[in-house]
């Protein structure tokens, strides 16, 4: 069964090929047949394969399947390998997964779309290069796979690229990814010449032999590869572009800007914890940027009047829940949080996407409401989801993921009581932001009547990811309440253990039941100001201070505006004082001067016959004058 | 039999090229051009013909040959393009022809 490791990425690649080529000849069926289908087919191996990792593990709980050599220069080896251990196979899991319940739900969203084969293409591609991501055993591989996602995420960004403002954003968010992906190839460089390979295992191993904890060169290097998760998973600095690609179509937010390319971020932190385990000021690092993008995130989320902007910034913040965990050292609670949040993301965005698709395409919730009734399945999956969003405790699965995030960033290896502080106010936040988006939506009178029912092609793919958004918590549960490790024991062959540093069964509970309670509380007040006393919340948008706390939060806390002054303008304006430089006038000079002789010589062709004879006889009384007398 | 000096034959084919030249800038007329430019090739086969009796070579009547085929093939191009160009402008004026201009 491992053998066919190497068919999971292939297949996504082969639907994409086909569509690529044919997709125009194939019509609507079978695009959707090969779309589907190929992603369906990697699904089904993901779960034979993790089936039988789960019963008869391969030897050292790792199966390495090379294909064929790549690069091979001189010592440089890169091979064409895939290596799976359990770090990727949740996520490849996931990635299938998730991702066939999306291509299913895509059928019939983008069932009237000009793009449907298109799509299917890019959606596919995009599947293949995240397989290659986190199964690649190279940096160099998982590089190819990283820049591959970026690829696909802005073609799909722009997918409707007749509006200027949809290609806008697709640029965006390439460019601004593209700044961490620098950063990312030169802590590659900076990997190649300290270890002479790119192979992660080999790195990994000879790490610790040869750089003390502490080294500046790992802290370097650490940072940098810091730099390329934050930029892909839109941490703060780098977060300006989440938003912005929501312009694309839902069921790719859905895939790729919720539930598995923003976390490749995740995944590449967690593949080179040996790393960072020797770099603690690198691990406090990506704790506070996890704390600090999470609050940023959590404010930003409460003011947004688009549907699926709140879920963006929710989506950032979530990712800092897990730079949070990776960086106070709780390695698998991070990658728990991961395959959490991608069910239950990936859940409100194809509940916000029949939402979308049921009233007109409208987005701005505040124009909606009352859904409850008119669309129930929607309705009740997108409950499941919010609450899983938002921890409401015991019943969802978000709630066991979060909260062990908490916990660990007060008692983890790195945690301290300003990281949980951060973390706790991130959790009020969210049950606030998350609970605010589904009474507005759902509840009071009905504006919009209803565009478009969903069938069972929605409906499915919806139920399934609720009932994993509901029950996918319950293989981990925390110390107090039962103390089921399958998770972090099925993780513990790649990734340490993590140790709380004071075991307090008391301090925990109250962690718990602290959060938990705060969490409901904040749901509670959206309930109180969205759904009873809609005035209060007017009137204070009306007064001077609510109205720029409003337009403040709206923005995303500035950083558009920050990064317009900061960066744009002054590259704008330096760009323009460089046009006119003195090395250019030289160009210039040579470009007017050919554009005169262009003039001079176009009055030759007057079209008559009788000119050009006449050109014709001098020319030759010329050469003839030539060669007779010189 | 009175042998015509080369000298002689080349200011007569030169003549001849010159008056060939000479219509073939001045008249706007696409037939007469035609002419003109027959009497030049002319012309020149007949600069040929006193350079093969000159040396007593045979090349030049074998290049008469092939100019004599090959005004043949340019009267017949020649006479196709006078039918197009009236077709289209209704006239045998070149310049009426001229909107190709740069």
């Amino acid at each position: 069964m491992y053998d066919l490791l190497w068919l999971v990425p292939a297949l996504p690649f082969l639907g994409f090929l086909i569509l690529a080529l044919f997709g125009k000849k194939l019509g609507k069926t079978i695009s959707s047949w090969v779309g589907v289908g190929s992603v369906g087919l990697s699904a089904i191996i993901t779960l034979l394969i993790g089936f039988q990792f789960l019963t008869d593990p391969p030897q050292g709980h790792v199966f390495a399947q090379k294909l064929w050599t790549w690069i091979a220069v001189d010592t440089f080896h890169v091979n064409i390998a895939l290596h799976l251990d359990a770090l990727s196979l949740v996520f490849i899991f996931v990635v299938t997964f998730v991702g066939f319940f999306i291509h299913l739900y895509s059928t019939e969203y983008m069932a009237d779309d000009k793009g449907y084969s298109r799509f299917f293409a890019y959606m596919n591609l995009f599947v293949g290069a995240m397989l290659m991501l986190v199964l690649g055993d190279s940096l160099l591989l998982l590089y190819l796979g990283w820049e591959g996602v970026g690829l696909c995420s802005y073609l799909l960004i722009g997918f409707w690229y007749n509006d200027p403002a949809n290609g806008y954003a697709a640029r965006k968010a390439f460019i601004v990814t593209r700044v961490g992906d620098a950063a990312m190839a030169v802590g590659l460089f900076l990997l190649f010449t300290s270890f002479g390979t790119l192979d992660i295992q080999q790195i990994l191993s000879a790490a610790p032999q040869t750089w003390p904890v502490g080294n500046h060169l790992a802290i370097i290097a650490t940072l940098l590869l810091l730099g390329g998760a934050v930029g892909k998973s839109a941490q703060l600095p780098l977060q300006v572009w989440l938003p912005d690609a929501m312009a694309g179509p839902t069921p790719t937010s859905a895939l790729i800007h919720a539930a598995t390319m923003v976390t490749a971020g995740v995944y590449l932190i967690a593949r080179m914890h040996g790393l960072y385990e020797l770099a603690p000021q690198s691990m406090l690092a990506v704790a506070i940027v996890g704390v600090a993008t999470l609050l940023v995130a959590g404010f930003a989320a409460v003011a947004q009047t688009d549907i699926k902007r709140v879920l963006a910034y929710s989506t950032v913040s979530q990712i800092g829940y897990m730079f949070l965990a990776l960086g106070v050292g709780a390695w698998s609670a991070g990658i728990f949080h991961f395959m959490i949040h991608a069910f239950f993301k990936a859940l409100l965005f194809l509940g916000a996407g029949a939402i979308i698709l049921a009233q007109h395409h409208e987005q701005n919730m505040f124009k909606m409401g009352g859904l409850a009734k008119a669309l129930p399945v929607t309705f009740w999956t997108f409950l499941i989801g919010s609450a899983s969003l938002a921890a409401v405790p015991l019943v969802t699965a978000g709630f066991y993921s979060k909260d062990a995030i908490i916990w660990f960033a007060w008692s983890g290896p790195g945690g301290n009581i300003y990281l949980w502080l951060g973390a706790v106010f991130g959790a009020i936040l969210t049950g606030f932001y998350t609970f605010r988006m589904v009474f507005v939506t759902f509840f009071g009178e009905q504006k919009i009547e209803i565009s478009h029912y969903p069938k069972w092609t929605i409906h499915v793919p919806l139920i399934v990811l609720a009932f994993f958004a509901l029950f996918g918590g319950f293989i981990e549960l925390p110390g107090t309440m039962g103390h089921l490790t399958l998770f972090s024991d099925f993780m513990k062959s790649v990734l340490p253990v993590e140790m709380a540093h004071h075991e307090s069964a008391s301090l925990e509970l109250f962690s718990q039941i602290l959060t938990a309670t705060l969490a409901l509380l904040a749901i509670y007040a959206a309930y109180v100001l969205y759904l009873k006393k809609m005035e209060v919340v007017t009137r204070f948008t009306n007064t001077a201070l609510g109205a720029a706390l409003q337009s403040f939060f709206l923005s995303g806390l500035g950083f558009d505006w920050l990064y317009e002054r900061l960066f744009i303008r002054p590259y704008v304006w330096i760009a323009r004082i460089n046009k006119r430089d003195f090395i250019d006038l030289f160009f210039v000079f040579l470009a007017w001067i050919s554009r005169q002789f262009h003039y001079l010589f176009s009055y030759t062709q007057s079209g008559r016959v009788r000119r050009f004879v006449l050109g014709l006889a001098l020319g030759a009384v010329v050469l003839l004058t030539i060669v007779v007398f010189l | 039999m009175n042998m015509i000096s080369l000298n002689t034959g080349l200011i007569i084919a030169g003549i001849l090229f010159s008056i060939g030249f000479i219509g073939l800038m001045i008249r706007r007329n696409m037939i007469f051009m035609l002419l003109s430019i027959e009497i030049m090739m002319n012309a020149a086969g007949l600069a040929f013909i006193f350079a093969g009796s000159r040396w007593a070579a045979p090349d030049g009547q074998i290049m008469f040959i092939f100019i004599l085929t090959m005004a043949a093939a340019e009267v017949s191009v020649g006479l196709a393009l006078v039918m197009q160009l009236y077709q289209k402008f209704k006239t045998l004026d070149t310049d009426a022809a001229s909107n190709m201009r740069g």
